[in-house]
């Protein structure tokens, strides 16, 4: 397949109008909530998913894409201004941001993070059109068996490789697995864990799940712990225009970020995480004053805020070419792909190539249009910092209450909307990561789809999983993923210590 | 997902065992138990023995069970929460304002309406969060609450019960309930 006459086809259904509009509706909403302390693309997108009874896949897309990349940037205006990383993905930012900022840098801390992320972005989008189809190819080869591998190496990276505990990571992980077995068994007919509910036949819808956990448990947290610290909003200081200076510090760091993150988002195991902190660490040692870092280091920000949107645009890879999610926006990104019943893996680009197509050129031209948002009307998101947390977070209850309540007007709904909440804020409270919950959720029944399937093709023969070459070698990648951490710091420390966290 | 450096903080707090992970843990065995139970009374034709409706359940309450085990050994050895998080006590008061906000939702949106019910629970989420302004956290609420019915409601073609406030405003556009 050749990439690039697809592209400028793509292009071709990017730039109408609507699809324009689409895009600039989603890269603003994105700025916003990536700005917006206590809101994030997963739960946003989560919100709009009812917008995919209304229009065609390609503009609901454009749209969700825009969000996605929207709040990229967004987040690291308020790591930068206020020192809150919304996720993991951005502490790296606000580490040598902030500080910056701090020193009355913020201007260029801010231009150097947008500029990078556009670069990262743009180099990471191109990653896309030329990836995609190579790993199309590779992909028609999986069968059943391999798949359910995958899922399952997705599954051990997503939760116990890239959080802070795998027991935790693995324990949200098979709570999100089990939300997702409720309700009615596809292939026999057979109810499970309904309880008698009339309203869990369907299954718990994703929304409810999203919003409880990033809404309303987040909001709980938040209140629980908000007399404690006041953040302290750093005003916008210093020249938007970079210096010859912090141009030549910062170049180098963005390519090398992107370099990091696009291959590693790519990955079915996905994650920003990794790529950012190599980055930051990398750029200590490359910089020519690393005594700087730790102080507002330019090399900092702009090689971190770069890795952070690569990876964000490698994500997409494994999504939209496997229909492999592996982190929680692209989850419920593929949620919405399924309310269309449109089945993201290899055969998505042959079967809608218009909407994968529209999409990636979409990508383009959002981080041109998130350019210009982030820079010369930096002023106007910096405005919306200063909302009241009260106001704010009673505004995302109302929300969240109206996004759960709309789908069905059913209070059991609300009732487990609410309950789900409470969960995410015990979760929160103990230190669990909430993404694989819904990654379990969303991949989950693929999985079980998968496993029953090349179950079945086997006769029932619980060694295809290891006897096929593939499905081996990726279970194998999965096992050392989960036992490698642990493994090594058996070799690397001789006398093995208990340490009470390790959990 | 954070600070992982504090774990590895040797103390006396070593041995003795943490309430509050002590508590998730039982929380998590307890699940594992619930799904392991409703696992055993899905009926499953034996033809699907191998590939029935049953297997993954049970491989994930095996492993929620394995899991909360590991969290119970963690919590028995002192917890895995750093120690400054663990000395931080909750804002009760805002979680009860919080959580009062939403409960007079779910009980008000039946029968008040979505309005009602958004303004109430605006008005205690405010309070949790330290607002003191009743009537102008009141007024932004409605407001709040009224854009957001007509505004994202209708655009996205999402029901959201019309009740006292929606009908006096005559909110009646062509609405299709979603999904």
């Amino acid at each position: 397949m050749d990439a690039f006459p697809q592209l400028m086809n793509g292009f071709a259904v990017a730039l109408t109008w609507k699809n324009l509009m689409w895009c600039l509706v989603g890269t603003t909403l994105g700025t916003a909530i990536g700005v917006l302390p206590g809101l994030g693309p997963a739960l946003t997108i989560a919100l709009l998913l009812p917008i995919t009874f209304k229009v065609d896949p390609t503009a609901a897309f454009i749209l969700f894409a825009g969000i996605y990349y929207g709040a990229m940037y967004g987040g690291s205006t308020t790591s930068i201004l206020l020192n809150t990383p919304g996720e993991s993905a951005t502490i790296v930012t606000a580490l040598e941001g902030n500080k910056m900022a701090r020193s009355g840098r913020a201007g260029a801390a801010l231009a150097t993070s947008a500029i990078g992320s556009f670069v990262a972005g743009t180099i990471g989008t191109l990653g896309i059109t030329f990836l995609a189809p190579v790993v199309v190819d590779l992909a028609l080869k999986f069968g059943p068996a391999d798949y359910f591998s995958l899922m399952v190496l997705a599954f051990v990276t997503v939760s116990a490789v890239l959080g802070s505990s795998a027991v935790r990571g693995l324990a949200a992980l098979f709570f999100g697995i089990w939300l997702g077995l409720i309700g009615v068994d596809l292939q026999t007919g057979q109810a499970r864990f309904t309880f008698g509910l009339q309203e869990l036949l369907d299954g718990i819808n994703v929304i409810v799940v999203a919003v409880g956990l990033f809404a309303v448990g987040e909001t709980l947290y938040v209140a629980s712990r908000y007399r404690y610290g006041k953040d302290e909003i750093i005003p916008l200081q210093g020249s938007l225009w970079m210096t010859r200076e912090e141009w030549a510090r910062s170049w180098k760091p963005w390519l090398r970020g992107t370099a990091f993150g696009f291959p590693i988002g790519a990955m079915p195991a996905g994650g920003a995480e990794i790529p950012t902190f190599l980055s930051y660490y990398t750029e200590r040692k490359l910089a020519k004053r690393p005594e700087e870092f730790g102080k507002g280091a330019i090399e900092g920000v702009a090689g971190p805020e770069a890795a952070n949107n690569a990876s964000a645009a490698g994500v997409l890879v494994p999504m939209l070419t496997l229909g492999l999610p592996t982190s929680a926006t692209a989850a419920i990104m593929l949620s919405a792909f399924q309310s269309y019943g449109i089945n993201p893996g290899p055969l998505l680009l042959q079967s809608q190539p218009e909407l994968v197509w529209g999409l990636i050129a979409s990508l383009f031209i959002g981080n041109v249009m998130l350019l210009v948002l982030n820079l010369p009307m930096i002023a106007i998101w910096v405005k919306l910092l200063q909302i009241p947390a009260p106001l704010l977070y009673a505004g995302i209850l109302v929300f969240a209450t109206i996004g759960t309540y709309g789908i069905t007007q059913s209070w059991v709904d609300l009732v487990l909307l609410y309950s789900i909440g409470a969960v995410g804020y015990l979760m929160r409270r103990y230190d669990f990561p909430t993404a694989p919950v819904i990654i379990g959720m969303i991949l989950g029944p693929l999985a079980e789809q998968n496993f029953r399937q090349a179950m079945t093709i086997s006769a029932g023969d619980w060694t295809v999983f290891f006897t096929r070459p593939l499905s081996a070698t990726i279970l194998v990648l999965a096992l050392l993923a989960l036992a490698g951490p642990k493994l090594y710091s058996l070799v690397s420390k001789p006398k093995p210590e208990h340490v009470p966290g390790d959990a | 997902m954070t600070s992982e450096g504090a774990q590895s903080g040797e103390g006396a707090s070593r041995l003795r065992p943490a309430i509050g992970e002590l508590i998730i843990a039982i929380g998590v065995l307890l699940l594992a138990a619930v799904i392991l139970w409703q696992t055993a009374i899905i009926p499953v034709s034996p033809i699907y023995a191998k590939v029935g409706p049953t297997v993954v359940p049970y491989i994930t309450a095996l492993g929620l069970a394995g899991l909360g085990l590991l969290l119970l050994y963690a919590a028995l050895k002192g917890g895995w929460q750093p120690e400054e998080e663990k000395e931080t006590v909750p804002d009760r008061p805002a979680l009860l304002w919080v959580v009062a906000g939403l409960a007079l939702n779910v009980l008000l949106i039946t029968y008040g309406g979505f309005t009602i019910a958004s303004i109430v629970l605006f008005i205690c989420v405010a309070r949790g969060f330290g607002s003191k302004t009743i009537l102008r956290d009141a007024g932004i609420g409605a407001a709040f609450a009224l854009i957001a019915y007509f505004g994202f409601a209708q655009t996205l073609g999402i029901n959201i019960g019309a009740g006292l406030v929606e009908n006096a405003l005559n909110g009646l556009f062509g609405l299709d309930p979603g999904s």
